[in-house]
């Protein structure tokens, strides 16, 4: 029962971008198509999925005071390894995704949940956390790109939804778009679990 | 000389690092509800991004590209940047107090700025030379105080007006951002 509810928490109740406005670049910056937020939620998940699994059999050994660089150390080496295969086996996305995938290093997510979770609780906790958390980034991200793509393009994961009479928001998928849709759906949310509380 | 004040034009406006890279988000919204503290915050940025490049030009091109290491590159950049911060802090505490008390809190939130990072890294991409890379990391960090000054600006007088409910806090702030952000855009063409 413990482990459903460390896992289900990322989701929506402790939601990483709606909830601890973490990992905000990565959530304004790759939005713009739907296949860019799916693939850059995919990389948080393995890079935060691996740490919190390496992370909680080392926490014996890693001496308190440099605890956080060898956290980021061994972020960054798993930054690196989801790179390169993007880098790999999807030339066109990873071009897109520009240098926001090493960004992923300094992703407050990563760091955070390291830092607040992994080193304190068992491996397998650990990793429905991360899991969990992971999971609940990618929604947010789809959420948001889904909105920016409808509107900026008239498609959603390229397939054309909006025909010819729609004359696409360009501003949606520039910059000020992001700033806007987030915060736009920030408010909507608060709003609508407000009303689910009662 | 021309390119370089290019550079820095574009940088500071068009090109600016949080309306345009969304770097540094997360202490734009985290300290921009004051104008000291964002002065403060911004400077810090700017003396640290500065420092940061000035370290790893020359480790990424005489010892990573030299050696063929490219594959090290993000686990180098944030040790620099990570151990900068610390000597930085230390220099400060002991040679100039009165900085480090003006800078001393936000120091330790610098490690894990997207900014620094990503400045470098846009570096690399970019294949400036030296004393590029140093006008850049310069300029964004300007970019950076003012992007932070405009909006904490707004904010202190934000206090007062009656914002909805549930838009309260980061909601409004991002949406001014957007705003913040289009008007910007309108700089687009001003420069390169």
């Amino acid at each position: 029962m413990k482990a459903y509810r460390e896992f289900i928490k990322g989701l929506w109740e402790r939601n990483p971008v709606f909830r601890l406005l973490l990992g905000m670049c990565p959530t304004l910056a790759v939005t713009n198509y739907v296949k860019n937020g799916i693939a850059m939620g995919l990389a948080v998940i393995f890079v935060l999925v691996c740490s919190s699994i390496i992370i909680p059999f080392f926490r014996r050994q890693i001496p308190n005071q440099v605890r956080i660089p060898t956290f980021i150390v061994l972020i960054a080496t798993f930054v690196t390894l989801a790179d390169y295969f993007l880098r790999a086996n999807f030339p066109v996305i990873s071009k897109q995704l520009g240098p926001y995938v090493p960004l992923i290093v300094v992703n407050c997510i990563i760091l955070g949940r390291a830092e607040a979770f992994s080193s304190k609780n068992p491996p397998l906790y650990s990793f429905l956390d991360a899991l969990g958390m992971g999971l609940g980034f990618t929604v947010a991200l789809v959420m948001i790109s889904a909105v920016r793509e409808f509107f900026g393009a008239g498609s959603i994961l390229g397939y054309q939804i909006l025909t010819d009479w729609y004359t696409p928001w360009l501003v949606m998928g520039l910059p000020p778009g992001a700033f806007l849709t987030l915060g736009i759906l920030l408010g909507l949310i608060n709003t609508f679990s407000k009303k689910m509380r009662g | 000389m021309k390119e370089l004040l290019i550079i820095f034009f574009a940088t500071v406006t068009t090109n600016n690092v949080v309306w345009h890279y969304f770097l540094g988000i997360c202490p734009f919204l985290g300290v921009s509800n004051k104008l000291e503290t964002a002065i403060g915050m911004g400077f810090a940025v700017t003396f640290v991004m500065t420092l940061a490049t000035i370290f790893v030009w020359p480790i990424y091109h005489l010892v990573l590209l030299t050696f063929g290491l490219e594959f090290l590159e993000y686990v180098s950049f944030i040790l620099v940047i990570a151990s900068l911060v610390q000597f930085v802090e230390m220099y400060l505490r002991k040679m100039v107090p009165t900085l480090y008390r003006a800078l001393g809190i936000f120091l330790p939130l610098i490690t894990t700025n997207c900014a620094i990072l990503g400045v470098t890294l846009f570096m690399v991409i970019r294949d400036y030379n030296f004393i590029q890379s140093v006008v850049f990391a310069f300029s964004a960090g300007i970019g950076f105080t003012l992007a932070l000054l405009i909006m904490a600006g707004i904010r202190e007088n934000l206090e007062l007006a009656p914002v909805p409910e549930s838009l309260k806090g980061a909601g409004v702030t991002l949406i001014i951002a957007g705003i913040l952000a289009l008007a910007f855009m309108g700089l687009v063409g001003l420069v390169g």
